[in-house]
């Protein structure tokens, strides 16, 4: 029945793509997709963007581009995105609830749609408290599900949010939405993500994966409420840069689990070599963290229901081809 | 802040009738005598001691506002002392904001029978107050009408 | 109640430059119930102003009352004669009550001793903690009776987000998660169903987005008659 399904709902996917994006006709075509993240500069240089793009380029179906993260102004997503574009990567433009409300974030999209944009991901936002403005007033005046939806609306109805017909038709965008498997309350998790699916969502890219055991029984959740044949879901995962990181990410950072084998895995990494040698050090380090996310991105492609990887090296575009080639995801498909 | 050599502190010391107010009886009843500067008020229970009392005590005139009461955890209200505590505290954090020392304001705990405690509480007590120096706000009059006169001088 | 906090004893005295008569009016109302603005809290502010203007060298004459109520202005009425001896009046009320001061005595001076804060109640003694944003359209039907809007940093209508921490806000570990708490109260109360449902984008035009509001009951206004 759930296999019945499934293959009618590949198919649908097949016959009518709802933006044609590269990112979209790689996941309809049943292959196990790869996207990235880069993060704009704190400036207006053009060639860091590009230069940054052009590492992963051939790695990637298609790369997010972040929206102010962590609330710390940067280069613009869809200013970034138009330049990665260009060079020939596909973008995928983020949009945070917290810096724009419903009249800008509409108008972003009509612009992005004009340049050729067509994948989007909708977020609530870091709260501005993290970032470089802890004096910014937030807007939230839709939250990521309401963006989610109203995104599909301008697609699939030819609508404006107020219900007003936009002319020529809606601009058509593959619309993605994060979801954190580790959030509390973990029993609600598969729960938030039916929502987003029910508010239109076509991928999801989640956060971070350490913890394999919480996130596979996540997706036997996810899988047997039948979540992953209406949406693809990408898992998110990331090389781990050295011992410090790793326990910082266990202990610190909120909706983050990093079991412990893998703070004392870095540590072990560095065994034997001179606390002073810091090049070495942090090459034993790199070298582990890459060797940790190729088994995740292994394991990844074994769990029922996740379609792809998210790989979230942030500052450290180079570690993105060793990892996609490591897990055998290289040549990336092109598809047609 | 100058200071004369016959300096002598105004300490107001709110008692707690259940314990400090006996002790300073029985330190005062025995050889243990404490000084003369500390004025004793006595009061149902340190609890009752409010941030205004301590502040108003100062800018009234006093050096230093000591409030005594009982050993944490045998207060007759059960808490009375504690919620003394925080006050003193908050009122010491005021004076700095005010821009007086908050020396001046403290708390400390004794039982009815430790007259030796208390006297050497209102010693030590006595002795920061003298080396702070006089309360700034009580100026006295013959220095208050030069200050005035200065200032009407500047007008 | 509306929750206030002493501005820094600096701040105000800069605002009153340091010299000259003053009346500290009180408010018996929200602010003296979560002590900010009091009949005691007034002393304690006059006798502070005294202070330290005192150990500055200036001169500032502080004198103390209260009115039962600074934000309708029959309250104010006995003040009416008083303030004509006054250079400036501080105003330990919420920011209502500092402009209906204003609004009454539009010749003085009126500084505010408070930093008005939200709309919300004591949690223990000591502890105040938001609870009402007065966003014009109540949503606590549909959320369990806990507002998304004033206690979820986000104001999300679809929650939790991604940052909820066992029960915590990512923004602070003292912050409860509203989200968590409303679906703890939806689960409770069956209704968990009716969390699936995405709610649609919150109208604004309620909230203070929509401009200055108002309020108009014409079954209380006083009658128009003929000779008015």
């Amino acid at each position: 029945m759930a296999m019945q399904q499934a293959i009618e709902n590949t198919e649908e996917k097949g016959r009518a793509l709802k933006a044609g994006s590269n990112l979209e006709r790689v996941l309809a075509a049943g292959h196990f997709a790869v996207t990235g993240e880069l993060e704009p500069p704190k400036s207006h240089d053009a060639d860091i963007v590009r230069k940054r793009g052009k590492v992963v380029e051939e790695c990637l179906d298609a790369a997010n581009i972040t929206d102010n993260q962590t609330a710390i102004v940067r280069m613009s997503s869809i200013g970034s995105a138009l330049l990665i574009k260009d060079s020939g990567l596909e973008p995928v433009i983020q949009i945070t609830c917290r810096d724009r409300n419903r009249l800008a974030m509409q108008a972003d999209l009509l612009g992005a749609a004009a340049h050729g944009i067509k994948n989007v991901l909708c977020l609530s936002g870091d709260h501005q408290s993290f970032g470089n403005h802890p004096g910014a007033k937030n807007v939230h005046d839709i939250d990521s599900m309401q963006l989610i939806r109203m995104i599909k609306d301008m697609r699939d109805e030819s609508r404006f949010q107020c219900g007003e017909e936009i002319p020529g038709g809606g601009p058509r965008f593959f619309i993605g939405a994060a979801a954190n498997p580790f959030a509390d309350p973990l029993e609600l998790r598969p729960h938030r993500l039916a929502k987003k699916v029910a508010a239109g969502a076509d991928f999801v890219q989640t956060q971070l994966v350490y913890d394999m055991d919480q996130f596979r029984k996540y997706m036997a959740k996810v899988v047997d409420m039948g979540l992953h044949e209406k949406v693809s879901i990408l898992a998110g995962v990331g090389p781990l840069k050295s011992t410090g990181m790793a326990r910082y990410m266990r202990d610190k950072v909120p909706g983050m689990m990093v079991p412990d084998i893998f703070v004392d895995r870095m540590a072990d990494a560095v065994k034997g070599i001179d606390k002073d040698d810091k090049a070495a050090k942090q090459e034993a380090w790199r070298a582990e963290g890459i060797k940790i996310c190729i088994e995740q991105c292994l394991e990844m492609k074994e769990i029922e229901g996740v379609a792809g990887v998210h790989i979230m090296a942030i500052g450290w575009e180079t570690a993105v081809r060793p990892i996609v080639e490591g897990a055998g995801l290289m040549p990336r498909p092109k598809v047609d | 802040m100058t200071q004369s050599p016959e300096f002598e502190p105004q300490i107001v010391a709110f008692c707690c009738l259940h314990c400090a107010y006996a002790a300073a009886d029985l330190a005062g009843g025995s050889r243990c005598g404490y000084p003369s500067s500390i004025k004793i008020v006595a009061v149902p229970c340190t609890g009752r001691v409010d941030s205004v009392h301590l502040v108003k005590t100062l800018e009234d005139g006093a050096d230093g506002v000591m409030v005594a009461g009982c050993l944490p955890g045998r207060c007759h209200f059960q808490t009375g002392n504690l919620h003394a505590k925080q006050r003193v505290d908050h009122v010491r954090e005021l004076l700095e904001e005010i821009g007086l020392e908050p020396e001046r304001v403290r708390m400390v705990n004794v039982s009815a029978g430790m007259g030796v405690q208390f006297a050497e509480n209102a010693k030590d007590m006595s002795e920061t107050i003298a080396a702070l120096g006089p309360n700034p706000l009580r100026v006295p009059k013959s220095q208050a009408s030069t200050t005035d006169a200065a200032l009407e001088g500047t007008n | 109640m509306i929750v206030a906090e002493r501005k820094p004893l600096d701040d105000i005295i800069e605002m009153l430059g340091g010299q000259g008569k003053v009346l500290a009016v009180g408010c018996g109302t929200c602010v003296a119930v979560c002590f900010a603005g009091g009949k005691k809290e007034v002393e304690m502010l006059a006798s502070s102003l005294r202070m330290s203007t005192n150990l500055k060298g200036n001169k500032l004459e502080v004198d103390e009352t209260s009115v039962q109520r600074q934000c309708e202005a029959e309250y104010l009425e006995v003040l009416d004669e008083r303030v004509k001896d006054y250079d400036a009046i501080v105003s330990l009320g919420c920011g209502v009550g500092v402009q209906y001061l204003a609004e009454r005595f539009p010749e003085k001076r009126i500084i505010p001793a408070l930093d008005t804060k939200f709309m919300g109640g004591p949690t223990e003694a000591g502890v105040w903690e938001e609870r009402c944003q007065g966003c014009g359209s109540c949503v606590l039907g549909i959320t369990g009776g806990v507002c998304p809007i004033s206690r979820c940093a986000k104001q999300l209508m679809n929650g939790p987000c991604g940052g909820s921490k066992h029960g915590h806000c990512e923004i602070d570990e003292d912050v409860p998660c509203a989200w968590q708490k409303i679906w703890e109260s939806m689960e409770k109360l069956g209704r968990l169903d009716e969390l699936m449902q995405v709610s649609a984008p919150k109208d604004w035009s309620t909230s203070r987005d929509g401009g200055p509001r108002r309020v108009v009951r014409d079954d209380i206004r006083t009658p128009k008659t003929e000779d008015s």
